[in-house]
């Protein structure tokens, strides 16, 4: 056996060097054998981007589901239901009012109302009852799915990208060099890299919520044992109904944000379901950073598998779930 | 080991007047009924009953709610299709019927295994999770796979074999086929369920730490119960796909994987006769709740009566059936079911380690 401090010193090495090869593609000219073997560099920048950004908006959708589940153990099968729905209130509202950020700011309040009517109305009364609470939830994603397709049909709906964010940036990365000698740039959406943006200020957020404030520390406190902080005197019942209000809510924003990455209809409520499963498995439950390295891998396997090899992109995804089951079941900054 | 004692005495020749009189009925509905009641009515809910069968197996005596019970049914209608004969044009084999169903049926067990083993070193709300994640990309792969799976489009035009001179499609002998495998699998699972396999997946389910004290290995009895289920949730997929003629990626979607689930808790995960019931429940509501409602908002319906049942009657219709029956016969029927309804016999194996 080594130590593990040696251990660690090789998986540091091997990351280092995996992100140092990683920026040598990005922003080098591709040499002929690598363009032979990959294809156009451009299409791997682009991949890659997309692959981050789709990351950025699955981190918003699946931190929402991570959180709730790692104070509560309610694992919460609505909560794709919980992004659709706010797709199209923010849709509604968008259309409506005119503007994308009301849209977005009604979807995320509508819709962490509409998250702790379900914690008092459901998970409050059936407490410590794992798997009712997920078939509870089961029976209201089949309701939601039929009702939502009641109401705004089968049509796909697209927004208008907000004012000031359409368009595209041009990077500062050459995907070639003519042979004139003048360099080609990429460009890449505005949108798509404010998504990441985003995601990124949200899981910032997050962490500065529930490592530098005091209800974040209540919370992680209910993380590690409910009971010893309800008898401290912290109101249990207000901080799950908080933590629930900020999932659902994460989940009615990311409606928004990805309806106008993507777009949103029928269907789209599992994909984002399965998505948050499979990026909370990988990154283990109830954890906010294993949300955002899962929600990563799980991004980039999908374009990069979509780009490579369409047929079988599912099975990446699939693979790498199965592979970090195998390893590390609890996930893989899951804790037991 | 300690035995079960079965309560013979009480009915003549041990046989309990109620049961003999569905038996009786089974057998002579076709007689009576219209070639849609046959077909529709009788023998679809027979096949639905035998796929949540294995879930039932699986959650009810193994405390492992698996979502993929249908990919694996789904698989098996696949197998079917892909070697055996089928009108599209696409794979279709031609291997001979018996080999074609050996195969379906031991690549289903197969499939259901390798989700055992991905899931089983899991525990509680873990593994509905992990298998409705594999439900959903097992979907997603073969609407994806235009070489091997058809893709969007599917399988059309697979028919059973013409065997005995029985063109066994025809409404009355279909029904007798999925009656006599779907009574196989009931009575397997009962029998099974008091063999010593089945009493140590029940120990697994109720405590797994304490089983892993007694140096019983939980994984492998969790796996060998999922290989189980796989055989029969293989075998209703295939009298699924000669049910339908057709196979889609619609019937592996997610929600047909969450009718099956729906069926199951409907039904009641205690006892093996749960799933028929659900399935007949859910068939009947299918074709005539059409009347009452629209048709689009079935699913509003079908989820409306899930949740209900889930919020009311956790142990589903049978729960519901125990109930009444204990209020009804008091002394009895507490005698029967006041012990077993009194531990608490579905819950998620592991659980109770984790609050």
């Amino acid at each position: 056996m080594r130590k593990p401090m040696q251990r660690r010193t090789i998986l540091i090495l091997g990351i280092v060097l995996l992100a140092a090869a990683l920026l040598w593609m990005i922003f080098a000219v591709w040499p002929e054998w690598l363009v032979d073997t990959l294809g156009r560099k451009k299409t791997f920048v682009n991949t890659l981007l997309n692959g981050v950004t789709l990351g950025g908006l699955y981190f918003l959708v699946a931190s929402g589901f991570t959180l709730v589940f790692g104070l509560m153990r309610n694992v919460n099968l609505a909560h794709g239901s919980m992004y659709l729905l706010g797709g199209y209130i923010g849709y509604e509202v968008a259309e409506a009012t005119g503007s994308w950020f009301f849209g977005l700011a009604v979807a995320f309040l509508a819709i962490a109302v509409s998250g702790i009517l379900l914690q008092v109305a459901v998970f409050r009364r059936m407490e410590g009852d794992e798997l009712r609470q997920t078939l509870v939830t089961i029976g209201i994603s089949i309701i939601a799915a039929d009702l939502m397709l009641a109401v705004w049909t089968g049509t796909t709906y697209q927004f208008d990208t907000p004012e000031g964010l359409y368009g595209a940036v041009v990077l500062p990365v050459i995907s070639v060099v003519k042979s004139s000698g003048a360099p080609v740039f990429i460009k890449y959406p505005m949108y798509r890299l404010m998504v990441l943006g985003v995601a990124v200020v949200v899981g910032i957020g997050l962490w500065l919520f529930l490592n530098r404030t005091r209800i974040g520390m209540m919370i992680r406190a209910g993380v590690n044992d409910r009971e010893m902080l309800a008898a401290s005197g912290v109101n249990v019942h207000f901080v799950f109904a908080l933590v629930f209000a900020i999932g659902a809510g994460l989940a009615g924003f990311a409606g928004v944000v990805g309806g106008t990455a993507l777009s949103i209809a029928p269907g789209e409520d599992i994909r984002y379901l399965l998505a948050s499963l499979v990026v909370v498995i990988v990154g283990g439950l109830g954890s906010v950073s294993g949300a955002a390295i899962g929600a990563l891998l799980i991004g980039l396997a999908e374009q990069f598998g979509l780009a490579y090899f369409p047929t079988y992109g599912v099975v990446l995804t699939f693979l790498i779930m199965v592979g970090v089951l195998a390893i590390r079941p609890q996930g893989i900054m899951g804790t037991r | 080991m300690f035995r079960i004692e079965r309560k013979s005495g009480r009915y003549p020749l041990g046989i309990n007047p109620a049961a003999l009189l569905v038996v009786v009925f089974l057998i002579a509905y076709p007689m009576f009924a219209s070639d849609f009641f046959t077909f529709q009515v009788g023998a679809y809910p027979l096949i639905l009953g035998t796929i949540a069968l294995s879930l039932t197996m699986l959650a009810g005596y193994g405390g492992m709610v698996s979502i993929a019970q249908m990919t694996v049914a789904g698989f098996a209608a696949y197998i079917v299709a892909i070697l055996g004969t089928n009108s599209v044009g696409v794979m279709g084999l031609g291997w001979p019927w018996w080999l074609t169903v050996i195969v379906a049926i031991l690549g289903a067990a197969l499939l259901s295994t390798f989700i055992g083993a991905i899931s089983a070193r899991t525990e509680g709300i873990y593994t509905i999770m992990i298998t409705l994640a594999i439900a959903v990309a097992f979907f997603y792969f073969v609407r994806q796979n235009y070489q091997i799976f058809n893709g969007f489009t599917g399988f059309a035009g697979i028919e059973p074999p013409t065997l005995f001179g029985v063109y066994w499609r025809d409404p009355t002998p279909f029904y007798y086929l999925t009656l006599a495998i779907a009574a196989f699998f009931y009575f397997a699972v009962r029998y099974g369920s008091r063999s010593t396999f089945g009493l140590g997946l029940q120990a697994v389910r109720d405590n797994p730490r304490r089983v892993r004290a007694l140096g019983i290995n939980v994984f492998l009895h969790r796996v060998v119960a999922y290989f189980y289920a796989g055989i029969i949730a293989g075998t209703a997929g295939v009298l699924l796909v000669w049910f339908n003629g057709r196979v889609s990626p619609g019937i592996v979607g997610v929600d047909m994987a969450i009718d099956i689930l729906v069926i199951a808790v409907v039904g009641g995960m205690r006892a093996p006769i749960g799933p028929f019931l659900g399935a007949i429940a859910f068939v009947l509501l299918e074709n005539f709740a059409i009347d009452l409602i629209d048709r689009e908002r079935f699913n509003t319906v079908i989820g409306l009566a899930f949740l209900l049942v889930v919020l009311f009657s956790p142990d589903g219709l049978l729960g519901l059936w125990r109930r009444m029956e204990s209020r009804i016969r008091l002394p009895r029927a507490n005698a029967r079911w006041g012990v077993r309804a009194n531990r608490d016999d579905w819950h998620p194996a592991g659980s109770p380690e984790r609050m």
